[in-house]
């Protein structure tokens, strides 16, 4: 068994996902894979790439639902999904050799690859599914936050973010430090009610989800339909004229 | 325990190449790091004015594609029959000494005999100059099959279009349309606009029949009746007008609804403008009683009312004929319910939306400017009512009519290249006059010279049409012939059809680049397929003579060409976005970009580009060789990016023109102008003062600009054309008056749809009711990963989705005891397809659809023969007719639009019924196995990339 950091990280490092924005593109899926099939985690592989199954690991992946809001109503939601750096996390307590664990200076989580013998237990511990084990090296990928971006003094400033959150389209993706009040994504999570992930697992999920906002359905309009003016149509018509034409 | 070190500052590269993607038409601006000679990642460019640094799926697979095994790797001549996908391996040479000899001779016999034809060529600036140096009239690119109605029914309308030539505001607008978009051209700017509407709470309206993507996000989702959204349109401007909620001031100040329209009906002027003072139209002044100019801009137009012309003839404003229309009964939201699906309540409240959103929330912005008229503007009104429209009207066969009635609600709320609105980008708007017409009579084509003007344009005169005395089609495609008088992208998807029918006449080469003819882009597939390999029976040569293919990849359509010219990838060429051709511009101003080669093809293969120069040189086109008769471009499509002048002064670039790299637009050769651009980030981009970034059309510091600028051909305002007389013109030749009448066959189908107002029509007036028994609409949508894209055989994209279902509704799944993952058959008036099928909520109760060009041919794009791809996955395609069905003594009409010839996809109608167990689980209808041609690699059976740039790090 592994343990977890004795004190709390100070920081928190991770994502907070606007599901109100996500349109289900796959831009954020394929860039993390193509930054980590490269990076401090590559490779991940892919089995069959042109083949009859094709297979590979990818460290988010997103899912599309259709869910009912109440009787009648229903929405579809896409749902991007990759490890939420729990604070409690089982994927670490669970492994039998030291090869996951969590960052005392961040929260992030990562494996230790030369310590990982490919056993799974992290992925079934896992409640969010959240691991793939690659297919080919048999050592276990996960999300590692990119750490080899926002740390890397090659990057510009600006772009030290995650691959997932550099590139998305629709703004759906936010890093930052979960643990400071102060900071933009705390800020959002509280402005916008942000969410775990399934609290109920106990794992105190870093990530967090904003809820999609309210829709405009119309309620707000004065009037539900537009009425004749005085008149009727002509009518109208020789008013506002007359107002244009001054005279 | 301790942590285990980790060097979290590594460097990422090597060296890092800016270019521009080509894994779509969205053109974003990217950064490839290379690492140990390879692609170690590919990001966007923060700089760059269409992404901003953001980049979507498909670019991000980019590395993939760059490394498919699908790559071709050499010049293939076909040595099997056509169709066997037997190839020999050749050299250059050989290629080009064989392409240059049979079109040589088509050249020195009859130049027609060449149909040149390419898809998603990004190149079009070059293409149809080589074309018309050539001097065939047959060229086009795919516009035709992919959204002509919307370039044509701006163009015509507004002098832009939703095309790509606008963009909503998106920073302003507080109500935002959207109308058949999955997906579209501006892929990664509609994404980033769709977040700044989320994020500062504008309402946000999808009407699609489907709803994914953009429409799973949108505050409201109308899952409309497909080919109804113009009715649904009508009603709201039946609900607007009713209501007196119109922006008169802008009608009267920017279009033309107040100017006179003939009422002479059985003369040949009925229904033209009323020409007065110095052949300019006129307005009805309400006070003088008389007609005046409507160019002097004063006045106190009328808008209602029938009024005495000074010949005596009567005359009414537009405005009174559009008011006669959409006031009618027919068009009240109750009345339309039953036919789009959308409820009259809603189509009220829609309406008093958008009414509120407009007249309630006025955007004044301290921009001050001066109108065409010299009127000075101390502000900048705006409405912010936005509205994007594509494939979902487009490929209607009431797309023009459509698209123009939604520019007509948008003028009449007054928000065209207005504040809030929908945005134009420079180059446009160009007025219809500044617009070339079609080339290609008869006197335009001679044997071994160039065409005499460009092959594709917009007719405003029924004299503009190639056809002949007889009024027959001149080209091969019949696009500008009174079957389909503004194809303005020509009509691809007829090309092989018409050929192989020798209608209007036979060819003796297909020349395509970069189109898959021979599956996903052609109509009724199965029969197209066997029209490339039939022959004729006398003497055993194939219909289409000869066939010669440039691709970058062995797809379906490689294994139809005699002679393959294998094509770079995108990282390995010279490449021009050029504002000659669909530039990258924003509406803040002009941008276009390059494509530079990141890296040196490993294999025998050469830009298409380069090709076509070099062939051009053999040829010895004139304008590709020099007075001794030696290549002028030696350098190839890089040399001619800096050196072809179009006209004086103006070439494929317009950033750091002049000797010093000092002008604009328009100047004079630079040497270093692409080392600027690789500088620049591979792109050019001008930003344009406030004053000239709104009302461009009539705003006169703009319409200066453009003109000096050669983006249109004076200063003269460009009306908003809300009564097109141009579609009335033909009307009246089709009554018979002028020198340039339809054939009679024509005659009843140009009176009908060319209505100089926009107007809705069932698609089915013009394809024919297929009756009850096909009770079902049947569409497609290309998911966002692969929009535009060749993304289906890519490594990782493929692993998103590598095969297709038929979505239906839950009651329609009710109906005929469905459930997810059957089989099912699926039936059109035209073929008979077996798919999967999955029940959906989010879809039109009247709606099957299906993500499109994810089936693929076995065999093809390096897929093993078993790939879901082509054993699950299907194509719509071959239920949709290529000709609309014959009707005894008449004329047989291409399924397309009657007015673009736009191809009208989504008018497909179905039956479904469940499968039996009679065969395996793989989908219908089946094709042999098509072999790799020689030198294309096997797939390798698992791929560790990147694994490599770890060891060394």
């Amino acid at each position: 068994m592994t343990s977890l950091p004795k004190e709390p990280p100070t920081k928190r490092l991770g994502l907070v996902i606007d599901l109100d924005t996500c349109v289900g593109c796959h831009g954020c899926a394929v860039a993390c894979k193509e930054w980590n099939t490269g990076g401090i985690a590559a490779p991940l592989s892919d089995v069959h790439p042109y083949g009859e199954d094709p297979s590979g690991a990818w460290l988010n992946r997103i899912h599309g639902y259709e869910v009912a809001d109440g009787p009648s109503e229903s929405r579809t939601v896409y749902f991007p999904k990759s490890c939420l750096h729990c604070e409690n996390a089982p994927c670490v307590t669970v492994c039998p050799t030291g090869a996951s664990y969590k960052r005392q200076d961040d929260g992030i989580v990562l494996v230790d690859e030369d310590k990982c013998i490919g056993c799974s237990l992290c992925a079934w511990a896992c409640p969010y599914g959240a691991r793939e084990l690659d297919p080919v090296d048999g050592v276990m990928k996960k999300c590692t936050l990119c750490v080899d971006r926002i740390y890397n003094e090659h990057i510009p400033k600006e772009s030290r973010v995650p691959a997932c959150v550099a590139s998305c389209p629709t703004s759906a993706r936010h890093f930052g430090d979960l643990a400071d009040p102060e900071s933009d994504v705390s800020k959002l999570v509280a402005e916008r009610s942000g969410f775990d992930l399934a609290p109920e697992q106990g794992c105190s999920p870093t990530n967090k989800y904003l809820p999609p906002r309210a829709k405009r359905m119309g309620a707000e309009v004065v009037n539900e339909e537009l009425e004749e003016p005085a008149g009727g149509f002509l009518g109208w018509l020789d008013k506002a004229l007359t107002q244009l034409g001054g005279d | 325990m301790s942590e285990p070190k980790l060097d979290l500052s590594a460097p990422i590269s090597d060296e890092v190449k800016e270019t521009t993607c080509y894994m779509c038409a969205c053109r974003c601006g990217i950064r490839v790091h290379i690492k140990d000679g390879l692609i170690r990642y590919i990001e966007g460019n923060t700089k760059h004015p269409v992404n901003e640094g953001v980049l979507c799926a498909k670019g991000a697979a980019g590395i993939m594609q760059h490394y498919s095994p699908a790559r071709l790797r050499k010049p293939l001549r076909r040595v099997g029959e056509r169709g066997s996908g037997e190839f020999k391996e050749i050299e250059w040479e050989e290629a080009l000494d064989t392409a240059t000899a049979w079109l040589a001779r088509v050249r020195a016999t009859d130049p027609h005999r060449l149909a040149f034809f390419t898809g998603r060529d990004q190149s079009q600036a070059l293409t149809s100059w080589w074309a018309k140096e050539f001097g065939t009239p047959n060229y086009a690119a795919h516009g035709g099959f992919c959204s002509v109605n919307m370039a044509a029914a701006g163009l015509y309308t507004i002098g832009s279009a939703f095309w790509e030539f606008t963009e909503p505001d998106w920073d302003r607008t507080d109500y935002f349309l959207l109308f058949g978009v999955a997906e579209d051209h501006a892929s990664n700017p509609i994404k980033k606009g769709i977040a700044k509407l989320k994020e500062r709470g504008a309402k946000f309206v999808s009407i699609n029949p489907v709803r994914t993507g953009y429409s799973a996000v949108a505050d409201e989702w109308i899952g409309i009746t497909p080919g109804t959204d113009g009715l649904f349109v009508s009603a709201l401007i039946h609900e607007l007008l009713r209501a007196g909620k119109v922006d008169l001031d802008f009608l009267l100040r920017y279009s033309n609804v107040a100017w006179l329209v003939i009422d002479d009906p059985g003369h040949e002027e009925d229904g033209l403008f009323y020409l007065g003072d110095m052949g300019r139209p006129a307005i009805w002044d309400r006070k003088e009683k008389s007609v005046r100019n409507a160019y002097d801009g004063d006045g106190q137009p009328a808008l209602t009312g029938e009024f005495e012309l000074p010949d005596g003839r009567k005359a009414r404003p537009a405005f009174d004929l559009l008011r006669m229309r959409f006031l009618r009964d027919e068009y009240r939201p109750e009345a339309v319910a039953d036919q789009t699906g959308v409820s009259a309540a809603t189509t009220k409240r829609i309406a008093a939306e958008l009414a509120e959103a407009a007249f309630e929330n006025q955007i004044e912005l301290d921009i001050p400017w001066t109108d065409a008229f010299g009127r000075s503007h101390k502000k900048t009104i705006g409405r912010p009512v936005a509205m994007h429209a594509m494939r979902g009207i487009s490929a209607h066969a009431n797309g023009f009519q459509t698209c123009r009635l939604i520019h007509l609600l948008q003028i009449l709320l007054g928000t065209i290249d207005a504040p809030g609105g929908l945005r134009f980008k420079p180059p446009y708007p160009k007025s219809l006059s500044s617009l070339p017409r079609p080339s290609g009579r008869a006197e335009d084509v001679l044997r071994n010279a160039a065409l005499a003007g460009p092959h594709l344009g917009f007719p405003t005169w029924p004299q503009h049409l190639l056809v002949d005395r007889e009024g027959q089609p001149r080209r091969i495609d019949k696009a500008f012939s009174w079957e389909a008088p503004f194809a303005a992208h020509g009509m691809m998807h007829t090309v092989i059809a018409n050929a192989w029918r020798g209608d209007p006449y036979p060819i003796d080469t297909l020349f395509m680049y970069m189109a898959n003819m021979a599956w996903n882009s052609a109509m009724n597939t199965k029969d197209t397929i066997a029209m490339l390999t039939d022959k004729d029976a006398r003497t055993g040569e194939y219909k289409i003579p000869h066939i010669i293919y440039s691709d970058a990849f062995a797809s379906e359509m490689t294994a139809y060409a005699d002679l393959v010219l294998p094509d770079t990838t995108y990282l390995e060429r010279w490449d021009c976005i050029s504002l000659l051709d669909r530039p990258i511009s924003t509406a803040e101003g002009p941008a276009d970009a390059i494509r530079q080669p990141v890296f040196e093809p490993d294999r025998d293969v050469r830009p298409f580009q380069d090709v076509l120069l070099d062939l051009g040189a053999r040829l010895g086109l004139s304008a590709m060789i020099t007075r001794e008769g030696r290549p002028k471009f030696p350098g190839g499509y890089k040399d001619y990016l800096t050196h072809h002048h179009r006209l004086p002064g103006v070439g494929m670039l317009a950033g750091w023109r002049g000797a010093e790299g000092e002008k604009t637009v328009q100047g004079e050769t630079n040497a270093d102008q692409i080392d600027r651009y690789i500088e620049n980030g591979c792109y050019w981009y001008d930003p344009l003062p406030e004053g000239l970034q709104y009302y461009r059309f009539f705003n006169r510091d703009y319409l200066v600009y453009a003109a000096k600028s050669g983006f249109v051909t004076s200063t003269d305002p460009i009306v908003l054309n809300v009564y097109a007389e141009e579609l009335q013109r033909f009307r009246l030749a089709a009554r018979g008056y002028g020198p340039f009448v339809p054939p009679k066959e024509h005659k009843d189908r140009i009176e009908t749809y060319f209505d100089p107002l926009p107007f809705w029509y069932p698609p089915d007036l013009v394809s024919g009711d297929p009756g009850d028994e096909y009770p079902l609409h049947a569409l497609t949508q290309r998911p966002a990963h692969m929009y535009h894209s060749w993304g289906g055989q890519n490594a990782w994209l493929r692993q998103i989705q590598g095969d297709n279902v038929l979505f239906i509704s839950h009651k329609v799944a009710e109906q005929h005891e469905l459930q997810d993952g059957d089989w099912a058959w699926v039936t059109s008036r035209h073929g008979k397809i077996k798919v999967r099928v999955k029940p959906m909520e989010g879809v039109n109760d009247h709606t099957v659809w299906t993500w499109n060009a994810i089936g693929k041919r076995s065999g093809t794009w390096s897929l093993d023969p078993q790939a879901p791809e082509s054993q699950k996955g299907f194509l719509l395609n071959h239920l949709i007719e290529d000709l609309l069905p014959e009707q005894p003594g008449q004329y047989r009409y291409s399924n397309s639009d009657p007015i673009t010839g736009q191809a009208a996809w989504f008018d497909l109608k179905v039956r479904i019924e469940k499968a039996g167990d009679e065969g395996i689980d793989v989908a219908e209808p089946r094709f042999e196995t098509v072999p790799a041609p020689p030198g294309v690699e096997a797939a390798a059976s698992k791929s560790r990339y990147g694994a490599g740039f770890r060891r060394k790090s």
